[in-house]
């Protein structure tokens, strides 16, 4: 039970943000007074399931509004969740990332990205916040004085996931409106769901810009990985689970560790765990390793 | 290695921040925004442009 214990909240946090299961039946968003609140992770709000808001969604619709003022709801939102728990998100509750997680399950060989090739990939993900969620929505204007979400737009898998494929699917109203948009939305789709099964969590590595924003915020986070040096004895089984590539015993805050504890599991001599304002989180130290699978290879 | 687990002022002034900017913005209408935005079906978001 405990060793899924992260599994088992990813998908009861899935379920439980995508409950409005009669709008799967009906090809309807669910429209009460909860789409108000953002959920911290990606989350379509066009998904017949959903009850909360996308964040990155909400972010670009504020941005790209004729009237529009400071996002500070959102903002301060997205901002609140990062210095609390940083890229915890990414690893705990984000349905995306979970069904990465499952895809990478199926067994087939998987692909090593070499370091040179990787490490410039990473910065994709800034790029995209940078450019497609706030620059682009913020200085393009279109005759009528209005904004693109060009993330949500262009690029957004997640969208065509859960709102775009279901509602095509079950609302014969939006089918006639089919076209090279959505066809392309849809490859993007494709590409990440395929890339998913032979390479750990992409869409998280390289793409996504909610990771890249909580991503800011990581070393200065209220939850934080802890390595006690003492009894670390460099083994380097901890950088070799890591499904992310950090080395959490050099780095334990990088800024691509999603915190999702499979170090801490693997750790011999139990030299890592989380902390909150300081103060332990983990339970107590083993001797002995726990067997684990080389996500990163 | 040396490593600072207990969060310094930074973490707490930017935290202090962000719940003003979410109290500010959730009282000066931007939530009624963001639900407004959030209970129609997004074209954009779904690939229908």
């Amino acid at each position: 039970m405990v060793k899924h214990l992260r599994k088992i909240i990813q998908i009861v946090w899935g379920v439980l943000t995508n409950i409005h299961i009669k709008g799967f039946f009906q090809g309807k968003i669910y429209t009460g007074p909860l789409k108000r609140f953002c959920v911290p992770g990606m989350n379509c709000y066009s998904c017949p399931g959903a009850i909360g808001a996308c964040p990155i969604g909400a972010l670009s619709s504020a941005l790209t509004a004729r009237n529009r003022k400071f996002p500070f709801y959102v903002l301060g939102f997205m901002i609140t969740v990062g210095v609390l728990v940083g890229r915890f998100i990414c690893g705990w509750l984000c349905v995306f990332g979970l069904l990465e997680e499952l895809l990478y399950k199926i067994p087939t060989p998987k692909l090593h990205i070499p370091e040179k090739i990787d490490r410039p990939l990473r910065y994709l993900k800034y790029l995209v916040l940078v450019v497609l969620v706030i620059g682009l929505p913020l200085f393009y204007r279109d005759d009528y004085g209005s904004g693109l979400p060009f993330f949500c737009e262009f690029l957004c898998p997640v969208g065509t996931l859960e709102g775009g494929v279901p509602l095509v699917l079950l609302n014969d109203v939006l089918r006639p409106a089919l076209g090279w948009l959505f066809r392309w939305k849809f490859l993007i789709l494709i590409l990440c769901v395929l890339s998913s099964v032979f390479i750990y969590r992409p869409f998280c590595k390289y793409l996504c810009p909610l990771g890249a924003f909580y991503a800011l915020f990581q070393r200065v986070s209220v939850v934080k990985l802890k390595v006690d040096a003492a009894a670390c004895v460099n083994c380097g089984a901890c950088g070799k689970a890591c499904g992310m590539n950090v080395d959490p015993h050099k780095t334990p805050n990088s800024t691509e560790c999603i915190r999702c504890g499979e170090c801490t599991k693997v750790c011999p001599k139990g030299a890592l765990s989380f902390t909150a304002a300081g103060r332990e989180l983990s339970p107590k130290k083993r001797k002995e390793p726990v067997k684990h699978e080389n996500k990163a290879d | 290695m040396k490593q600072k687990n207990r969060p310094g002022a930074v973490t707490w002034i930017l935290l202090f921040l962000a719940v003003c900017m979410l109290v500010y913005g959730a009282v000066s209408g931007q939530a009624e925004a963001v639900f407004t935005k959030a209970v129609k079906i997004c074209m954009e978001c779904i690939g229908l442009g």
